[in-house]
């Protein structure tokens, strides 16, 4: 296998391979769903029953009756996309139409190219389950994107407007003041773990428990116990501020729906409304993905055998990569869970407490993190 | 006259946010809980359920033709409720009754009967305008159709929505 992996071309098809397995059987349904159930909890939570019939309409092609209660508007997603592409792509004439059409694209792309260097699983058929294991792994992530705030200032530039223009100040403000706090509520993390590459991370969490919970790997030293103060203050702050990156109501103040009418995206219609919509919730995947791995261990379950390169040639090494790669999208998908609920509980926050809370609060407390998880480094061994 | 709003004096754990927000949070929760155990009482989900046993008496329904205890129609064709139905969704070509019959002393009956139900408001005018109690709005409300003329209820669809009610006056029973 080891020679396998040397031979260029196998590389590639095994990246490819890779990619595509990622985005279209997991990330692309995973938002769909995520979508539908953005609907049906927030309809639950409201004490009403959101979209429930959209059954698939098999009668179209000669059966008696559409598939419909039985499966409880699991057809919605489908729905969507088909109503999103059939729609009419309306480009107003008073927008600058170059970066009118570069903007929806760079809302989408930055939110899936973080997810090449996220270990999604351990291996599998003797192959490491990430993209690209690249050494700067974390960095990349927060580079990458940050280039997502262009998608939304972009279009809100170019639609010229004045809600839209709103939207994009806005979202250039409110990303550029919470990449700090996000960036920094990292740095302890990283200092524990010694590492920025984000296997080695899930590594680490699984000798010796999982950061956010570090009694998973059976016992419970006091340097754990006590790393543990500054490593839930950081994952409290790197949520928060992932919240904000992601343009999630409290902090959706981008496209503010009461205010800005739907904000940067107010001009857009059809497929290119529908990548801004693919890609908050892409991103939001993502940055699930980043709090799964940092602070929950990746795909690793406690106290269940972990399986190696070799292993994952036979058919229970198999079985077991692939448990890990469920583990993983189901922590993702209990974050998201708790996105919907976040959302649909908090009302929004007004500008000005949004900036104070990014620059005066979670900026000094990430801050203040890293000294006092770097004296619990230096002074307990 | 401009006058200050005292603001609330907060406690520390008010200026946090974090337990309102976990407070707001586990209420969100609950109504998730039963909403889930189905303790929630939400709208009727229509097609499967109906309120239909519980419509009252004088529910408006779709306007139809009944037919008297001895199955004659009771319409006599007096075209009353043509000439009063407000949107004109009524049509009646009168016909007479042959010699032969033995209802003959009633003279006439409709020979076509239309109610057009795109144009009809189930106002109940022409139940309440018909000297001869033939025409009832009865409980039928979901009236649809694939095509205007399917929307058209002819006199044999209107007698198979009526059915039948006695006669209350007996003026042209056939013993009398």
């Amino acid at each position: 296998m080891a020679l396998l992996n040397d031979i260029p071309w196998f590389l590639i098809a095994a990246s490819v391979a890779k990619t595509l397995f990622l985005i279209f059987l997991v990330v692309l349904p995973l938002v769909s769903y995520t979508v539908y159930a953005e609907r049906r909890v927030s309809a639950l939570i409201q004490d009403r029953l959101g979209p429930n019939r959209t059954g698939f309409p098999i009668s179209l092609f000669g059966f008696k009756k559409d598939l419909q209660l039985v499966l409880g508007g699991l057809g919605q997603p489908i729905a969507d996309a088909v109503k999103f592409l059939l729609k009419e792509d309306f480009t107003p004439g008073h927008v600058n139409k170059v970066y009118f059409w570069m903007a929806p694209v760079l809302a989408m792309v930055p939110a899936l190219s973080t997810l090449a260097v996220l270990p999604f699983g351990n291996y599998m058929f003797g192959q490491k389950m990430v993209v690209a294991d690249v050494n700067v792994g974390i960095l990349y992530v927060f580079a990458i994107a940050s280039i997502g705030v262009y998608g939304i200032v972009l279009a809100g530039w170019s639609s010229n407007s004045k809600y839209p223009f709103l939207g994009g100040i806005r979202a250039s403000s409110q990303m550029i003041s919470y990449e700090l706090s996000l960036g920094l509520s990292a740095v302890p993390v990283l200092m524990i773990l010694g590492n920025l590459n984000l296997s080695d991370a899930i590594d680490y969490q699984v000798k010796n428990g999982w950061l956010l919970l570090p009694f998973t790997d059976g016992n419970l030293t006091l340097r754990e116990l006590l790393l543990w103060v500054p490593v839930l203050i950081s994952f409290i702050v790197f949520s928060i501020s992932m919240f904000a990156e992601t343009n999630r109501l409290p902090f959706d103040l981008p496209e503010s729906e009461t205010e800005l009418v739907a904000g940067y995206h107010t001009e857009y219609s059809s497929m290119k409304f529908a990548l801004f919509f693919l890609g908050e919730y892409a991103a939001m995947i993502a940055g699930s993905s980043v709090i799964t791995v940092l602070f929950l261990g990746g795909w690793h379950i406690p106290f269940l055998p972990v399986n190696t390169l070799e292993s994952s040639m036979t058919a229970p090494g198999a079985v077991l990569g692939l448990v890990h790669i469920t583990a993983f999208f189901a922590k993702v998908a209990v974050l998201l869970g708790i996105f919907i609920w976040v959302r649909w509980t908090l009302p929004r926050f007004r500008f000005d407490q949004l900036m104070k809370l990014g620059w005066l609060y979670l900026f000094e407390i990430a801050l203040v993190n890293i000294f006092i998880t770097a004296a619990i480094l230096a002074l307990v061994r | 006259m401009a006058y200050t709003v005292r603001r609330p004096n907060l406690t520390f754990w008010e200026k946090l946010y974090l337990p309102n927000i976990i407070a707001g949070l586990a209420i969100t929760l609950k109504h998730l809980r039963k909403m889930l155990a189905g303790e929630t009482h939400v709208v009727m989900q229509y097609p499967e359920e109906k309120w239909d046993a519980h419509l009252p008496e004088y529910y408006r329904g779709a306007p139809t033709l009944v037919t008297d205890q001895h199955g004659r129609e009771k319409c006599v064709s007096c075209q009353l409720c043509e000439f009063i139905c407000p949107p004109r969704a009524i049509k009646i070509k009168p016909g007479h009754i042959p010699a032969e019959n033995e209802f003959a002393k009633v003279e006439k009956a409709p020979e076509a009967f239309d109610i057009d139900m795109t144009r009809c408001i189930y106002c109940g005018l022409c139940e309440e305008v018909c000297p001869e109690q033939a025409i009832f709005l009865r409980k039928d409300y979901a009236i649809t159709g694939e095509s205007r003329a399917e929307m058209v209820h002819d006199k044999t669809k209107l007698y198979e929505l009526g059915g039948t009610m006695p006669n209350l006056v007996h003026k042209w029973n056939p013993d009398k």
